[in-house]
């Protein structure tokens, strides 16, 4: 039915720019003066009067129609005295028995009824559906067509109108970003509300396990997320130290030692290294790092776990590498020329100048990397999933088995439970606290960069 | 007539395939200041970087030729550069302070040539280069405060302060003043005259009339060959070559 009413409002489309374009000629021939604007976009202003209202009925139409039309037939249906219904399952049943008749078979006669009732009231609406599509298209094309006189400005019109598509463009991500922080913060309030904000925050163990079932006896869940945000620390800061290193020596051979000729291959290449999915390198991670992670830790006599805190790290660190060495290198290349200048003018060495000019100019750059490099590494999900384990152990030792914040959230999701239980609710209060964390490093990334930038503008 | 200081003969300078200067041969004696001038892009500024091999920073530039300092040549592999650069101080045309404080910036040179092995001694460096660049006065009760926050003058003096703290024997400027205004250069200009006496002094300048106050040499360049050299006073006053005749009487550049 959508596919058709796509082809409807192309067709609609398509004929209102004509229209548009040859009826403007026309006008302003009559009138033998020259259109305000060029017809092409006369013929836009009439598109858009045609297009928008349509979308606009076209998507309340897709969204609202399905709930409409179950809301009458239930509303309509006979129920029967004593039977107990439930809602969901009975609309999946009378859809079914609507959409392929041979269900019907040993249905009870409500049902068959309500389905004739379902695929009736679909049909009415489908009808409806294309005469409003239409009408609205010849409404809007007919509003516009009044318009259509060569002293009008249409392209001055067409402009505010476009400034109007890009405002709406713009607010869809950032109502989006709104909407989700809501939802992040209404579901965590949820699991507070079940279990304690200080518990959450401050105590040292993570079992979130509850009764299922009513009487079951199992343990009573607890929910102190030390151990996860310790483990997302430890991880982390393997990361960091694996990836800090690497990457600003990188920029630095890139910025200042590398010829633009290697420069020019090689920053391309690091890039490449920023778009790998990460799920590859998860199990790059698993498949490879964990297992040599675990042979080193037992040939120096530490007894490693097969998943551990220092392979999840290191392959995490070699995926940030870009994030540093890129942002480090733009860093350093903005550090102006003069001081360069200045400081090999004097006799300093390259060695030098990097040391004790060039990077205490770029510092504040730098760190804003670094800081922006460690919020995309406490985000990170799909590597620690595979490669640090599930288990929430407050440990320092990266050879054993760690949880993250990321990971709980994806163990917490997995599974068929409702959300209404602290379990599945734990991961929102999870995600919120990585949101804020990861959301203050940003911030202040950022307003180091920014104020490290005006210096030297 | 004191004794030749750089002897440059048959320097040529390419930008990759771009020749930007054609067989410069120059004299310049000791304690004295020369003067290049010459209209933009005639090859002054670049002639002034191959003097302390400045041009080895930028990749496509190639030079070939002879420049001898104190009889050492110095356009050559075995050339030490750094070396060669603490002895050639070099003062830009945007003044270029070091993001640091004033007693760092000037603290700097002595600080990575080991010049220094007490802080008494780095301290008493630090005072008498200012003393010299003629802006110890007006900075000596901030010389914690960062360098980029003096005027546009003083940082071109404190440029010219940290360019001696490593006691160089030769001073390049590169049009110091053009970012100046004319106090600020006044000032320069009668720091230069003072630096004369224990220095060797190479100015690139733009202002014609800067050249005539400052300087005992003037050579005139234009689009890359030396076209005349000589004694200040009798190229603004009696040119051999009418093409500094009409630049120096502003009939072009």
């Amino acid at each position: 039915m959508f596919f058709w009413s796509l082809v409807l409002i192309a067709v609609g489309i398509f004929s209102s720019f004509i229209y548009g374009r040859s009826r403007i000629k026309l006008n302003s021939k009559k009138q033998g003066t020259k259109s305000k604007s060029l017809p092409n976009y006369y013929a836009q202003y009439v598109l858009m009067w045609c297009l928008f209202p349509a979308l606009i009925v076209y998507f309340s139409w897709a969204i609202f129609q399905e709930q409409i039309i179950q809301n009458i037939v239930i509303s309509n249906f006979e129920f029967i005295e004593g039977a107990v219904y439930n809602e969901g399952l009975l609309l999946a049943e009378i859809r079914n028995v609507a959409n392929n008749p041979s269900f019907a078979d040993g249905k009870s006669i409500e049902i068959i009824n309500a389905a004739s009732h379902y695929s009736s009231l679909r049909q009415i609406s489908q009808i409806s559906f294309y005469t409003s599509i239409i009408i609205i298209m010849l409404l809007g094309a007919l509003y516009a067509s009044q318009k259509l006189k060569p002293e009008f400005h249409a392209q001055h019109t067409i402009e505010k109108y476009i400034q109007y598509i890009l405002i709406f463009c713009s607010s869809v991500a950032i109502f989006t970003t709104i909407g989700i922080v809501f939802s992040l913060i209404f579901e965590s309030l949820r699991f507070f509300a079940e279990v304690s904000i200080f518990e959450f925050l401050f105590s040292t163990e993570w079992y979130p396990f509850i009764p299922i079932r009513e009487g079951q006896t199992a343990a009573e869940g607890s929910f102190g997320a030390v151990p996860i945000f310790a483990g997302t620390f430890l991880v982390m800061v393997v990361a960091m130290c694996v990836a800090v290193p690497l990457g600003l020596l990188t920029a630095i051979y890139l910025a200042e030692y590398a010829s633009q000729r290697v420069r020019k291959i090689v920053k391309p290449l690091l890039e490449i290294l920023a778009g790998i999915p990460t799920i590859v390198y998860g199990f790059f991670a698993f498949v490879s790092v964990a297992p040599f992670v675990k042979a080193f830790g037992q040939s120096i006599g530490i007894d490693a776990s097969p998943t551990s805190a220092l392979a999840a790290g290191m392959v995490m660190g070699v995926m940030i590498i870009p994030f540093i060495s890129s942002l480090s290198d733009d860093v350093i290349n903005s550090v102006p020329q003069s001081l360069r200048e200045a400081s090999l003018g004097i006799g300093a060495n390259k060695a030098e100048t990097i040391k004790k000019v060039i990077l205490p100019a770029a510092l504040p750059g730098i760190v804003g990397a670094f800081l922006l490099a460690i919020s995309r590494a406490i985000g990170e999900t799909m590597i620690v999933v595979v490669a640090a384990g599930t288990a929430p152990n407050l440990t320092g030792n990266p050879f054993e088995n760690v949880t993250t914040v990321t990971v709980q959230i994806v163990v917490a999701l997995i599974g068929d439970q409702e959300f209404d239980n602290p379990r599945t609710l734990s991961a929102f209060a999870l995600g919120l606290v990585l949101f804020v964390i990861t959301l203050f490093l940003n911030i202040i990334a950022l307003q180091i960069v920014k104020r490290y930038r005006e210096r030297y503008e | 007539m004191s004794n030749s200081k750089i002897l440059a003969n048959g320097v040529d300078v390419y930008y990759g395939s771009k020749q930007a200067l054609f067989g410069i041969s120059m004299d310049i004696k000791e304690k004295e200041v020369t003067a290049l001038i010459g209209p933009s892009g005639c090859g002054k500024s670049t002639f002034l970087r191959c003097i302390n091999r400045m041009n080895d920073l930028i990749e496509i530039c190639k030079v070939s030729g002879s420049i001898k300092v104190d009889n050492e040549e110095i356009i050559s592999e075995k050339t030490d550069v750094v070396s060669l650069r603490s002895k050639i101080g070099m003062v830009f045309q945007k003044p270029n302070p070091f993001p640091k404080s004033i007693f760092d910036n000037v603290a700097y040179g002595p600080t990575i040539h080991g010049l220094v092995d007490s802080k008494n001694e780095l301290e008493e460096i630090v005072h008498s280069s200012l003393k010299k660049a003629g802006l110890f006065d007006e900075v000596k009760d901030r010389l914690n405060e960062p360098g980029t926050s003096l005027s546009g003058g003083q940082q071109q003096r404190l440029c010219i302060a940290r360019a001696i703290a490593v006691n160089p024997e030769i001073i390049l400027m590169d049009e110091p003043c053009s970012a100046l205004d004319p106090i600020a250069t006044a000032i320069i200009e009668e720091l230069i005259d003072e630096l004369r006496l224990n220095y060797t002094i190479i100015i690139v300048t733009h202002s014609m009339q800067q050249a005539a106050r400052v300087s005992q040499k003037t050579c005139f360049f234009h689009l890359g060959e030396l076209i005349e050299t000589g004694e200040t006073n009798k190229i603004f006053t009696n040119p051999d070559n009418t093409k500094t005749q009409d630049y120096i009487t502003g009939r072009f550049g």
